[in-house]
């Protein structure tokens, strides 16, 4: 037992095994798979039909007795008229958008990747608690692959759930923009994979050293939502207060919001907004390249002890 | 090179600036030997464990295996080395045949190679049969059998076995022991293993270290340290209450004769042929024998004589064992 001679000499060896032993852990387990895809449509299904701004300026919603006299049937259909163009102007000028639940549809592209970059933190923790980590860390495997691997790997499952948030989007009467085509949906998956590999490293850089089980949690119960709420996932930036502006117009989660609505259900001219798309991808990417090989130094520095 | 696989020398490791878990160990393992390393938990082996295979950087002093610096040459270190871990840590969503094919993966050995290789090593741990089931569904033992063909499956010229027995029943502590023994005497492997059981030392290992408090007290073969007390212990007591202690001495083998609560303590080198030349010479006298009986020294008795303790007073049961390798665990951290 002494030949050893076949040892590969290629710097990332074994990423793919990684990579694949993680999306294996997801698939082959039935119940967090299924749970992967149902959990995006309960939140479309619930936040995004419950929370149905588009109805605030429907016509049925004219005080009409605060009119003395009375109007006629006609002056009503001419008001009816009048309402819907304005609330349509204002729906379009918010939003880009005419109906709300298309732009909060696509914002929840984004906002899933966020739990599942969320998970790869966790893993990490599992990995060292069940002695798993030791294991591959006793193996010539460099230890930025350790990383990589599990960064590809939530990158991979985050395209994986925006495919289903589409879909499920596309069910519940998703209104594309006039410039949407089949290519589109590469351009979502592509920076999708960006995000994900950003936040993910994020997740796992900070998660690198935890030995509990409970800290990734907390970091992801503190991390999760005001990184959704400073964002243009759910409300416009220029609706919030300066000070928030400011926070949003760093997240990168709302440069990738953005390309995703550019890319979907917004048409040409629509809404004012502060970015554009080859700066939303260049954005996010550097984020992505950042957090991706600070991930990496960590790794060196201290998955070695 | 040396014939040294594993030259260790004043290394030494402490936690947090203070809490020292090694403290300068010096030690050689040659080729082919199994060395044990004896002693409590918290004693320091798996730290050590743990540095020789890079895990762990030394705070002080330095060990190389077959020739390669573990602090300098660590990625060489880690290719011709196999270790297998005291947890359980084969991924329980995959296959057994998936977790050896993943840890060949981690050594970059080409799938060409790795898939005959994966299938004969799953028949050498008997796992054949198991090889497309979860390893959800394995036993105890089988995931110790596991643990151990993963740990094969770079072909490693020294493997490392933490506890490798560490809560598990007679009978799969038996086999895992035929397993050791076998690639001791197919593959001539260098073997390194950590172990609290002292029959575990006596059964499989050439020679051992006794550790306690991060210091090695000794170093021998189970025969040497075992012979290091001085030889067996006859224990006599006779019907008449005379003194017979010179009778005693003038026996062969006998070094040592002494009397406690009216019973004769004979040490000697030879228990065996003592105990029947004793009954004659004290025939001879009219004596009469009421009551003999001979004890080996074992590695116990080693034990005791050189920590103080006796290691059965620490050996505990699995959860406790589990407990405190968690506190370890978050001082390591």
């Amino acid at each position: 037992m002494s030949e050893n001679g076949k040892v590969s000499k290629n710097r990332l060896h074994g990423l793919w095994a990684l990579t694949n032993r993680e999306l294996k852990k997801w698939y082959k387990a039935p119940i967090v798979f299924l749970l992967t895809i149902i959990q995006p449509i309960i939140w479309m299904g619930l936040l995004g039909k419950s929370m149905n701004i588009g109805a605030i300026f429907s016509s049925s919603q004219i005080p009409v007795i605060a009119f003395n006299p009375p109007l006629t049937a006609s002056q009503l259909g001419q008001l009816n008229t009048a309402f819907q163009s304005l609330s349509s102007s204002i729906m379009t000028n918010t939003f880009g958008v005419t109906d709300y639940f298309s732009y909060m549809a696509m914002g929840m592209v984004v906002f899933v990747t966020l739990f599942t970059a969320a998970f790869s933190g966790m893993s990490v923790v599992w990995d060292r608690r069940l002695g798993f980590l030791n294991k591959v860390l006793s193996t010539p495997v460099s230890r930025s692959v350790i990383i990589l691997s599990k960064v590809f790997s939530a990158a991979l499952r985050s395209i994986f759930q925006a495919a289903i948030v589409v879909f499920v989007a596309i069910v519940f009467g998703l209104k594309f923009g006039t410039n949407f085509t089949v290519f589109s949906v590469f351009g979502v998956f592509a920076i999708v994979f960006l995000i994900g590999m950003g936040l993910s490293s994020l997740f796992i850089a900070i998660n690198l050293r935890a030995t509990r089980i409970e800290t990734p949690q907390a970091v992801m119960n503190l991390i999760t939502l005001p990184l959704m709420f400073a964002s243009n996932a759910f409300v416009p930036i220029n609706l919030m207060p300066g000070w928030l502006q400011v926070v949003a117009k760093v997240n990168p989660m709302s440069y990738t919001t953005d390309a995703v609505r550019r890319l979907m259900i917004f048409s040409n001219g629509m809404g004012k907004f502060p970015f554009s798309p080859p700066f939303d991808f260049a954005y996010v990417a550097i984020f992505a390249a950042t957090l991706t090989t600070v991930g990496i130094i960590l790794s060196w520095r201290f998955l070695n002890k | 090179m040396s014939e040294d696989v594993i030259k260790v020398e004043g290394l030494t490791k402490v936690f947090n600036g203070s809490l020292v878990a090694v403290d300068h160990i010096n030690f050689s393992v040659k080729h082919g030997e199994i060395f044990g390393f004896l002693g409590p938990n918290g004693a320091g082996k798996t730290t050590t464990i743990n540095m020789l295979i890079t895990l762990l950087r030394p705070t002080e002093g330095k060990a190389s295996i077959l020739g390669s610096d573990i602090a300098k040459q660590n990625v060489d270190v880690r290719s011709s080395i196999g270790f297998v871990p005291q947890e359980y840590t084969a991924d329980e969503d995959l296959t057994g045949y998936e977790n050896i094919l993943l840890c060949a993966d981690l050594y970059g050995i080409p799938k060409t190679v790795s898939k005959k290789r994966g299938l004969d090593l799953l028949n050498l741990v008997d796992l054949a049969p198991f090889k497309d089931k979860r390893v959800q569904t394995y036993s105890g033992g089988m995931r110790r059998r596991l643990e151990l063909a993963c740990g094969l499956v770079n072909r490693p010229k020294v493997l490392f076995l933490d506890e490798p027995t560490l809560g598990l029943d007679v009978q799969t502590r038996a086999a895992i022991w035929n397993y050791v023994r076998m690639l001791k005497k197919e593959f001539g492997m260098t073997i390194f293993m950590t172990t609290h059981y002292l029959e575990e030392a006596d059964a499989l290992c050439d020679r051992i270290a006794i550790i306690d408090h991060g210091k090695i007290v000794v170093v021998g073969t189970p025969e040497e340290l075992k012979e290091s007390l001085g030889g067996d212990i006859i224990t006599l007591a006779i019907q008449k209450d005379i003194d017979i202690t010179e009778l005693m001495r003038k026996i062969e083998h006998v070094v040592d004769v002494k009397k406690e609560n009216g019973a004769y303590l004979i040490k000697s080198e030879n228990g065996e042929v003592t105990a029947p030349l004793i009954i004659e010479a004290l025939r001879r006298e009219g004596h009469i024998v009421i009551r003999l009986s001979l004890t080996k020294p074992t590695l116990n008795e080693v034990y005791l004589q050189y920590t103080g303790k006796s290691l059965r007073d620490t050996e505990e049961s699995r959860e406790a064992v589990m407990a405190q390798r968690t506190t370890l665990g978050k001082a390591r951290t």
